[in-house]
């Protein structure tokens, strides 16, 4: 299939795209091109004018000893190879290969699909989002950044230029995910950020992918977590929990409705937590 | 648009619409049909080519997004009338049967053999979730990859 025509741009500076988005209503960024071109294809998207941002680099994986910045351009492979921890497993299980070679976290944030594993990720770290347009620079925390299904906390004229992920001492994390079976996107996809002592639980936060509307924080497992004994029957509690927290955002399609991807959150939790405890 | 693609080695400077496919460059306007399209949705890696060293599903980038870089396609694999070993060893393992996902297959597997020399049989399923084969069942194909690695004799 071929999308519809189009006008395309490369440009050399954030400066430059945030004009270019300003000019034209009907313009998009193009990334890696591995959500807006399948969309283009099947004419879901059709934009009058691309907007190539590949020329501005922000491919970085950097650790600066207080935490990591990502670029917005770094790619699921680079991450992968590059990161450590809950990040770097999600980014090593997005799709295939070719995907992970060319799809990047900026352009995967801001597609903002259900069923992808970045932003529960980013939601249990804590990460925040940096984001330039018109109006300056801001930063979003991501669970503020994700608003519902292929929808996002971005204007039109911005542009997420990196991604920041405070390093916190003491914690370990994880990412469990059930995926597809053909398109490898998360059925459920659930990351774990833990703080544990003598095997108390002194701080969690989790984030669900996948069986939600979009990324989420589940709440009320965290608190059931928090300062409790990491052992079977709180974290059987835990698996409890986290289906009443989701349980007004939930998706679902025929081969995996809604109640069955719930149930499976719960078990993914449970895997998630004792990997990052493990 | 006028853009400048290496294909094989060889420069193309050809003027394109912003809506063609890198697929549709290397098919259509270059007439290197080894490379083929298999779905929609970017799925099936039927069209998997290497861009400056890396495997690409070339259904999934624009022609002008390859301005100034390098492609490499299945036709740009056997050098001087040789087979390159990948190929031999799926001709030899039996790694096909229509041949359809084949050329996919093979840039796949000869891009990540790159990157990881001695692949356990894990890692080979794992980096060609890629491409979709509807007639081998992967055996064949698996154990292809697994002896190109092991320099023929697997
Ligand atoms: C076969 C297949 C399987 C996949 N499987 C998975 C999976 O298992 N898990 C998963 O998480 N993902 C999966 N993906 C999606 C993949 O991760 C995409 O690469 C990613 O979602 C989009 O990144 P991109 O760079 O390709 O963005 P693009 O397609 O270039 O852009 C996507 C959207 O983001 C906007 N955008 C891009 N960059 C920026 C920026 N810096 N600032 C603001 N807006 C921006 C664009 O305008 C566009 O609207 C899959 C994709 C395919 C084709
Ligand atoms: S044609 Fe199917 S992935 Fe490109
Ligand atoms: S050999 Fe026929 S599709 Fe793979």
């Amino acid at each position: 299939m071929w999308p519809k025509s189009f006008d395309y741009i490369r440009v050399n500076s954030v400066e430059e795209a945030i004009t270019q988005l300003n000019k034209h209503e009907d313009a998009k960024l193009l990334a890696g091109g591995h959500s807006l071109l399948p969309a283009m294809k099947l004419r879901l998207a059709e934009p009058a004018l691309l907007v190539d941002i590949a020329p501005l680099g922000l491919t970085q994986v950097s650790d600066r000893g207080h935490g990591w910045s990502i670029g917005a351009m770094a790619t699921h492979a680079h991450i992968a190879a590059n990161a450590n921890g809950a990040l770097a497993q999600a980014a090593a299980g997005i799709g295939d290969q070719q995907v992970r070679n060319f799809g990047t976290i900026g352009g995967n944030i801001a597609h903002a699909d259900p069923a992808s594993d970045p932003p529960a990720v980013l939601v249990a770290l804590g990460a925040k989002i940096y984001i330039r347009g018109s109006g300056g620079e801001r930063n979003v925390a991501a669970e503020d950044f994700f608003i519902d299904l292929f929808t996002t906390d971005l204007l039109s004229d911005e542009i997420i230029t990196s991604i920041y992920i405070p390093r916190k001492e003491g914690h370990t994390n994880a990412y469990a995910k059930m995926a597809h079976p053909a398109s490898r996107y998360a059925l459920v996809g659930v990351a774990v950020d833990i703080c544990t002592q003598e095997g108390h639980c002194r701080e969690v936060r989790i984030g669900v992918t996948g069986a939600t509307t979009h990324a989420v924080r589940a709440s009320g497992a965290e608190a059931v977590l928090q300062g409790a004994e990491i052992n079977d029957g709180n974290i059987a509690q835990a698996c409890e929990a986290i289906q009443a927290d989701i349980a007004d955002q939930l998706l679902g399609d025929a081969a995996y409705p809604e109640d069955y991807r719930q149930a499976m959150a719960g078990v993914f939790l449970g895997r998630a937590i004792r990997a990052a405890t493990a | 648009m006028q853009v400048a693609i290496t294909v094989n080695g060889q420069t193309y400077e050809r003027d394109v619409e912003p809506r063609l496919l890198l697929v549709h460059f290397l098919r259509e306007v270059l007439d290197l049909t080894g490379t083929k399209v298999g779905c929609d949705t970017s799925q099936c890696g039927s069209c998997t080519v290497h861009l400056d060293g890396v495997a690409l599903k070339s259904c999934t980038m624009l022609a002008v997004q390859a301005d100034g870089r390098e492609v490499t396609t299945i036709e740009g694999l056997a050098q001087n009338g040789e087979l390159h070993p990948m190929q031999e060893s799926f001709w030899e393992h039996h790694g096909l049967q229509c041949g359809f996902c084949t050329p996919g297959m093979i840039m796949a597997s000869t891009a990540f053999l790159q990157q990881n020399a001695e692949p356990t049989e894990a890692e080979i399923r794992h980096n060609l979730e890629g491409n979709i084969c509807r007639c081998t069942g992967y055996q064949n194909i698996v154990r292809a990859v697994q002896a190109a690695a092991n320099g023929g004799d697997g």
